[in-house]
Order: structure tokens, then C-alpha cells, then sequence
């Protein structure tokens, strides 16, 4: 009898940190359900919304020039900035993770700032800048380059929003990585550039494409900052997102949600992209990485 | 190559890693420095290898000052404490990497740098994983090929840090001998870092035993067990 129940409690107690079966489905379902709720549900709302009155609506309303007009800007805002972002990203977190010197910790709370300023008071500090009232900027406009309300403007404000993104996901890999593999190719004689091309970049790689991946979907949403030093100017200044609103503004629910929809997909793009290619070069990160 | 350290010392900003240290090493000799961790030990090997640069004093190759060159011009044969393989390239070209690397009017043909790479693959005994990466293979196996990989360039020294430090002790005992029969049929000048005695004793043909930043005695084996010069080396080698 005891036998019995001994014998009953075993498989519960194969691992000490197996929790209950209905904790286990508990967390599951929660998780399910909040994702369902908070994400899926709202995805399938605007694809639905923006095919309420037929695809051809749908697409005829992004064929107008305005519309074309924004999905070019954000395609050039997205091109210019996500590798400027991901050059800066990887030489911020080489110079933190690569070498000690003083003011180390100041630079890391920097590259966090903008995740937790304002976009829009991040776009502020833009104008301030660089508007045509400003020292710098009324400079420039003179010379004929506005910077605000114009493509730079923009780039500068993208720019500032996604900085974290690629440096964030570089610094924990090239800290557990250290330095010993690069020591090890310069003794064997690669130079320095050689070195970064052959061994640091193949071990940072994954975290790379994932943190341009970020970088790039947040560059191609980003609505606050953008929306203060862009100045929406219809047709000249306005990315999708700005688009989105002022259409949704305009009672055009059809257009504002056909491009909303457009938008997602774009960001959808960028992550059965990353599947892929984790699915492509399984074997490679299996035999890479041993955790 | 002999190798002459002439009052070496470094510094990591208040802190002193190396007080001034002087060292001759005989061409082709087998040599171990002995201490415990913050001994200077592994500085002095990095500094060796152009890896670190001493705050003052220098270093000579073969009488000529060497004090200046770059960690390429050294031309040191490496091998990291964890071997620090390429974990993205397969065995073969982990041993390729310094070949490959060589300016074009030095560098080896394809089929030549095949030979080789093949050559040192049966060196160390393991004819038959060129094609596998270094996640797949044991400890062991994984500081015999960071040894063929240093010794793939030519190298004109052998510099070893803690090599053996990461291995079960059946296989440690192993390597001793491979490592011996190895620094034997190359002939190159070796020191490698350790702060396991019975290491250093049996297979150095000279030991140097350091504490706190200093050289406390160098002799043979048997002159530092028979005639210990400090307190500290008497306690060292006994514990």
C-alpha cells in the first residue's frame, strides 16, 4: 500500500524544479492568452479592417501618390539609418566590452537614454536644435540643408530612437565571448581588420542580424519623435506611421487601415526573415553555441 | 631563439604585476614558470608574446631588442589557457587561420596549406577531425589542436598558458609526454605557465618559480627541490 503510493509521487519528483502539471498549464495559457489578446487579436483587427471592402480598395488606396510618397520615405529612413545605427551599435559595444578606461559607465547609460526619454521630447531637442531659429540650424537652411522638417531631420530622429537596439543585443554576447579568440588571431598574425572580419564578426553575428532586425522595425514604427521634426508636411515629410494617423484623422479608415496593415506586414517580413535564417544555419548555431 | 628579459616590469595603474624581472631563457629549452595566481606568471608570458607591453625594461630575441615588436611580428606560438579555438571554423581551418592569414607574396599555396594543415593533424595524432569544429571535441583533443594551430605559422617560440589547466588528470599526464615529444622534435624555445609543482618538476628543463611579482629562484627541478632558496619556494614546492 505505501508501496503504491510512494511509487505514485515519483515522476512528479524526477527534477526538483519540475513544478505541478497545473502550474505548468496555468503559465502556458496565460501566456497564450495574454499574447492572443495583446497581439494576435489586434494583427488580425487590421488586416481584417483594412479588407472590410475588398483587397482592390485595399491596394488602391496605397497606389495614390501621397500614399507611395510615404512608404518611399520610410523604406529610404529605414535604408540610411539601420546601418548607421548597426556600424555605431558595433563600435560602442567593442569599445565597452573590449577595453577598460574611465567614463565606460557613463557611455553605457547613454546608449540606454533614448529608451527611456520621450520620443517626442527627443524630437524637441531636435528642433531645438537644429531648427531654422537655432544657430546650427539657421546656418544650415541658409546653406540650403534644413534639417528639420526634412529627410535629415528624420534620419537624426530614427536615429537617435534606435541607437540601443544593435549595441544592446552586441554587449552581453562580446562580454561572454571575451577577448582570448582575438588574441589568438593576432598571434597567429591576422591584422587587425583581418582579425574583426574572420573571427569578431562570425561570433557576433546572430546577435547582429537580430539587433538590425529590431533596429529596423522600430526605425520603419517610429511615430513620436518623427511626427514633432518632420513637421507632416503631406507627400514630402510623412512616413507611414504619420500617414496612418493623419488618414485615421481624416475619417479614411479604409486607407489609414490598408497602410497600417502594409506596415505590419513589413515588420512581419523582418521576422520570418530571422526564422529563416535560424533555420537555414541550425546545424552551424547547434554547433557554435554550446549553452 | 634565445630569449633575454631585462628588467621587466608592468604596472596596471597603481597596481605593480611585475617588479622588475630579469630572465635568460637558452635556446630550445623547456621552461616553466611556477606560482600561484597574481604571481606575475601570466603576465610575463603575454608580455612575451607582444600580447601585453611592459611599463619599462626589455626583451630580447636572439640579442636583437624585440621590446617594440607587434604581437604579428613576434611571431609566438600561442596556446590560451582555454585554448580560445575559433568556435565557427572546423579544426582544419582553425589551423589554417595563420597560414591564411600571411601577406600574399608569403603565403602558401592551396594544396600546400592542405599538406600542412594534414602534416600537423597527424603531429598531434589526430589525422581524422579536420572537418569537425571545436565544440565537438573533448578537452584534450581541443589543446592539441590549439597546439598544432600555434605551431602552423612557424613560430619562432612556444608560449603555453596554463596548458593543461583545463583537463581530468588521466589526461593531463598524457599530454605532459605530447607536449615533450612535441617541444623534442621541433627543437623550440617553450615556457609554459603553471601553478601545478609536479607539472612544472617533471617536465621542465628549468623552472622559475614567481610570487607577488617577483622571481623567487630559477634552477633545474632538482636544484629547486633539494635547495629551496626562499621560505616561500620551500612552502610552494611542498604543499
Amino acid at each position: 500500500m505505501s508501496d503504491t503510493a510512494f511509487a505514485s509521487r515519483l515522476p512528479t519528483a524526477l527534477a526538483a524544479t519540475a513544478e505541478p502539471a497545473w502550474v505548468r498549464r496555468l503559465l502556458i495559457l496565460t501566456t497564450l492568452g495574454l499574447l492572443g489578446l495583446l497581439v494576435l487579436a489586434p494583427l488580425a483587427a487590421v488586416f481584417a479592417e483594412s479588407l472590410r471592402n475588398g483587397i482592390a480598395l485595399a491596394v488602391a488606396s496605397l497606389g495614390n501618390r501621397d500614399a507611395l510618397a510615404a512608404i518611399r520615405l520610410t523604406l529610404i529612413v529605414a535604408a540610411v539609418s539601420v546601418p548607421m545605427n548597426a556600424a555605431a551599435g558595433i563600435a560602442a559595444a567593442w569599445a565597452i566590452t573590449k577595453f577598460d578606461w574611465r567614463g565606460k559607465a557613463l557611455l553605457i547609460t547613454l546608449i540606454d537614454l533614448p529608451f527611456s526619454v520621450s520620443p517626442v521630447v527627443a524630437g524637441l531637442c531636435f528642433v531645438l536644435l537644429f531648427g531654422a531659429n537655432s544657430l546650427i540650424g539657421g546656418w544650415l537652411v541658409a546653406h540650403g540643408y534644413p534639417i528639420v522638417f526634412a529627410l535629415p531631420g528624420i534620419v537624426l530622429a530614427t536615429m537617435f530612437i534606435t541607437f540601443p537596439f544593435v549595441a544592446r543585443e552586441l554587449i552581453p554576447v562580446m562580454t561572454e565571448q571575451g577577448r582570448a579568440e582575438e588574441e589568438a588571431a593576432l598571434t597567429l598574425g591576422a591584422s587587425g581588420w583581418r582579425m574583426f572580419l574572420t573571427v569578431t564578426l562570425p561570433n557576433i553575428r546572430w546577435a547582429l542580424l537580430y539587433g538590425v532586425l529590431l533596429c529596423n522595425a522600430r526605425a520603419m514604427g517610429e511615430f513620436g519623435a518623427v511626427a514633432v521634426v518632420s513637421g507632416k508636411i503631406r507627400g514630402k515629410t510623412t512616413t507611414m506611421p504619420i500617414m496612418i494617423e493623419m488618414l485615421y484623422n481624416e475619417y479614411l479608415s479604409v486607407a489609414a487601415f490598408s497602410m497600417a496593415a502594409l506596415l505590419a506586414a513589413l515588420a512581419l517580413v523582418t521576422l520570418t526573415l530571422k526564422s529563416a535564417l535560424e533555420w537555414r544555419y541550425a546545424d552551424q548555431l547547434a554547433a557554435t553555441h554550446r549553452h | 631563439m634565445h630569449i633575454q628579459i631585462d628588467e621587466i616590469a608592468k604596472h596596471f595603474g597603481p597596481t605593480a604585476a611585475l617588479h622588475p624581472v630579469s630572465l635568460s631563457i637558452p635556446s630550445g629549452a623547456l621552461i616553466a614558470l611556477l606560482g600561484p595566481s597574481g604571481s606575475g606568471k601570466t603576465t610575463l608570458l603575454r608580455i612575451l608574446g607582444g600580447l601585453e607591453f611592459p611599463t619599462s625594461g626589455r626583451v630580447l630575441f636572439d640579442g636583437q631588442d624585440a621590446t617594440g615588436l607587434t604581437v604579428q611580428e613576434r611571431r609566438a606560438g600561442f596556446v590560451f589557457q582555454s585554448y580560445a579555438l575559433f568556435r565557427h571554423m572546423t579544426v582544419f581551418e582553425n589551423i589554417a587561420y595563420g597560414l591564411r592569414a600571411r601577406p600574399r607574396r608569403t603565403r602558401p599555396t592551396g594544396p600546400e596549406i592542405d599538406r600542412r594543415v594534414h602534416k600537423l593533424l597527424d603531429l598531434i595524432q589526430l589525422p581524422d577531425i579536420g572537418a569537425r569544429y571545436p565544440a565537438q571535441l573533448s578537452g584534450g583533443q581541443r589543446q592539441r589542436v590549439a597546439l598544432a594551430r600555434a605551431l602552423a605559422i612557424e613560430p619562432r617560440m612556444l608560449l603555453l598558458d596554463e596548458p593543461f589547466g583545463a583537463l581530468d588528470a588521466r589526461v593531463r599526464k598524457e599530454l605532459r609526454q605530447g607536449l615533450r615529444e612535441i617541444h623534442d622534435a621541433t627543437g623550440l624555445t617553450t615556457v609554459f605557465v603553471t601553478h601545478d609543482q609536479d607539472e612544472a618538476m617533471e617536465l621542465a628543463d628549468l623552472v622559475v618559480v614567481m610570487s607577488m611579482g617577483q622571481i623567487e629562484q630559477i634552477g633545474k627541478p632538482a636544484e629547486i627541490r633539494a635547495k629551496p632558496k626562499t621560505d616561500f619556494v620551500r612552502q610552494f614546492i611542498s604543499a
